[in-house]
């Protein structure tokens, strides 16, 4: 064994050991705001080990997106709730847990067995490294252009989703009437905007 | 093209003749340039502060520093020393351990950023393929730590503070990712040493910011709104948020924090030169000049006057863009929250969008200038 290959063997252990940690944390942690921010520590380890594995484009991409975008955003949700409740203790609640733990350990010990198990067919080519962005694009172009071109899709419907949600018209307080009304948001009835043209 | 001195070649190769193996000879070389470049980042930091000091003095008519050395040119070190010997204050009811990683966070996305800054054709830490994509993702870290750092000082102001900023990067970071797409997409490569080869050749007439001029304006404006610099410096406004995140902070996490900022000015500056301004070229090609006067380009006294021309040059186009930044502070208004987010989706997104498509357009046509 030589020096990088010492390095990339102590380098493994140290991100699966903060990866499995701090995934660990993220389940059995009391407070929802450590667990979103060990959620962030799970998503740099990671990008560590992808890393390792020569895909540097692919740990990039995972820091910008996992940790940049979705990790600020579950943040942001959670500060953002101004909503104070205390928390009913639950009956039996060591049953949902022992039930919980019971199937993910159920799991974990499937996967592993059909890991260890399964031949895998490894590859004897020279992992691509650096130049990993240009094959990357040329999938996405070529044989991989559905699931892309449907990713976007998906993510075009998303954002029209949030802007709809962001330009409601809520009523002030003092409108509210009924209770029925008080269950649903309080919202102002919007016409299509074809309807309201055809009006004027 | 000439390789220029390659510093790295020439360390390993003189410590394998001295009989090491060549994987020890590079351990022994990888932390001479990582120290090198954090000397130098702090460095910066203080003459980023001192010009800041002086300068706005100068708008303001007032002398600013001018006791403790020449010009009070090592004021902002003494500031420094004094932050270091001042009580670190963790407040009562604060979350201590992320009270202490915001910080950390907040700089140390920074200073790894810097593995991408070229000075010169072998003048930087390493040549990353992803270049400046690793800066954008790096970047993106660093909300995480000012929301950390917000919500754990357990103070109105600071947590408004930390979502303030948060958003403010989130926001301003798709716009600046637009411009550096541009960019990469004349260069065909991500690589901070490609996309500043393509400008060269031509001295100041082959730099990016006369094909890329919107782009350039919309990078600018986007990285001083990362830097939280004055006209978006909501996320600190002190007549509305005492000081936003740092609220609770003191002593050396407190001097954490200011170090990120001025870290991350200088780098953004550094980043449009590489980016738009031609990097380490001087506006008429040292090539031109060798030749005029008739010395050969690989002569080695020419490749060490290239390489400190290509330092100094970088170093004073980055300076013209932090002093740019100062001037900007101490003249524009703050501008507000609403404003802000306006500018940055409404306004620069489109705009972005649209350079990108006119880009991709002009490759398309004019692949000669446009980098087919």
């Amino acid at each position: 064994m030589n020096l990088a290959e010492g390095v990339q063997l102590v380098s493994f252990i140290i991100l699966a050991v903060a990866m499995i940690g701090a995934a660990l944390g993220v389940v059995l942690s009391p407070s929802v705001v450590y667990a979103a921010f060990l959620l962030g520590a799970v998503f740099i380890s990671i990008s560590g080990l992808y890393l390792l594995l020569n895909a540097s484009f692919v740990a990039a991409a995972q820091i910008l997106i996992y940790v940049g975008a979705v990790n600020v955003l579950i943040l942001f949700a959670i500060m953002l709730v101004n909503k104070r409740e205390d928390f009913q203790p639950v009956k039996f609640a060591w049953v949902r847990k022992a039930v919980t733990g019971g199937v993910c350990a159920g799991l974990f010990l499937l996967l592993g067995t059909t890991i260890i198990t399964t031949p895998w067919a490894f590859s004897t080519e020279t992992p691509i490294g650096d130049d990993a962005i240009y094959l990357i694009g040329e999938h996405f172009f070529s044989d991989f252009l559905l699931p892309f071109e449907l990713a976007s899709v998906l993510l075009l419907m998303a954002l029209i989703g949030a802007i709809v949600l962001a330009r409601r018209d809520f009523l002030p307080d003092a409108a509210l009437t009924s209770d029925i009304e008080n269950l649903k948001l309080p919202e102002r009835p919007r016409e299509l905007v074809s309807a309201a043209k055809t009006e004027q | 093209m000439n390789s220029g001195i390659d510093l790295q070649g020439t360390f390993i190769t003189s410590l394998t003749d001295l009989g090491l193996p060549p994987g020890l000879a590079k351990v022994f070389w990888m932390p001479l340039p990582m120290l090198l470049m954090i000397i130098g980042a702090t460095v910066a930091i203080l003459v980023s502060v001192w010009l800041e000091r002086k300068i706005s003095a100068a708008a303001q008519q007032r002398v600013g520093p001018e006791y403790v050395g020449p010009q009070g040119s090592l004021q902002p070190a003494m500031d420094g020393l004094k932050l270091i010997f001042k009580e670190d204050i963790i407040p009562g009811n604060a979350d201590s351990i992320l009270f202490t990683l915001g910080p950390i966070l907040v700089i140390l996305p920074v200073f790894i950023s810097f593995l991408i800054v070229p000075f010169g054709q072998n003048l930087l830490i390493s040549d990353v393929t992803i270049g400046v994509f690793l800066w954008i993702a790096l970047a993106s870290i660093q909300p995480i730590g000012l929301l950390m750092s917000g919500y754990a000082s357990n103070n109105k102001y600071s947590l408004l503070g930390g979502l303030r900023a948060a958003a403010q990067s989130i926001s301003y970071e798709i716009p600046l990712a637009l411009a550096v797409l541009a960019v990469v997409l004349m260069s065909n490569s991500l690589s901070t040493i490609d996309i500043v080869q393509q400008q060269s050749g031509y001295g100041i007439l082959g730099w990016n910011v006369w094909r890329q001029p919107v782009g350039f304006v919309i990078f600018w404006i986007a990285a001083l709104a990362e830097c939280e610099r004055l006209p978006f410096d909501l996320p600190e406004a002190e007549e509305e948020l005492v000081a936003g995140y740092q609220t609770e902070y003191s002593g050396m996490k407190f001097a954490l924090f200011y170090m990120a900022s001025y870290v991350n000015l200088v780098l953004s500056a550094l980043l449009v030169v590489v980016l738009y301004l031609g990097g380490w070229e001087s506006p008429i090609p040292v090539g031109f000049l060798a030749d005029l006067l008739g010395v050969s380009e690989t002569n080695s006294a020419v490749q060490v006057i290239t390489a400190s021309l290509g330092i100094l040059m970088t170093m004073f186009k980055t300076y013209l863009f932090v002093f740019l930044a100062i001037l900007l502070r101490w003249t524009t208004p703050r501008v507000r929250i609403d404003q802000l987010l306006n500018l940055g989706w409404k306004f620069l997104l489109p705009v972005a969008l649209a350079n990108l498509l006119i880009t991709a357009a002009l490759k398309l046509a004019f692949p000669f200038a446009f980098g087919g």
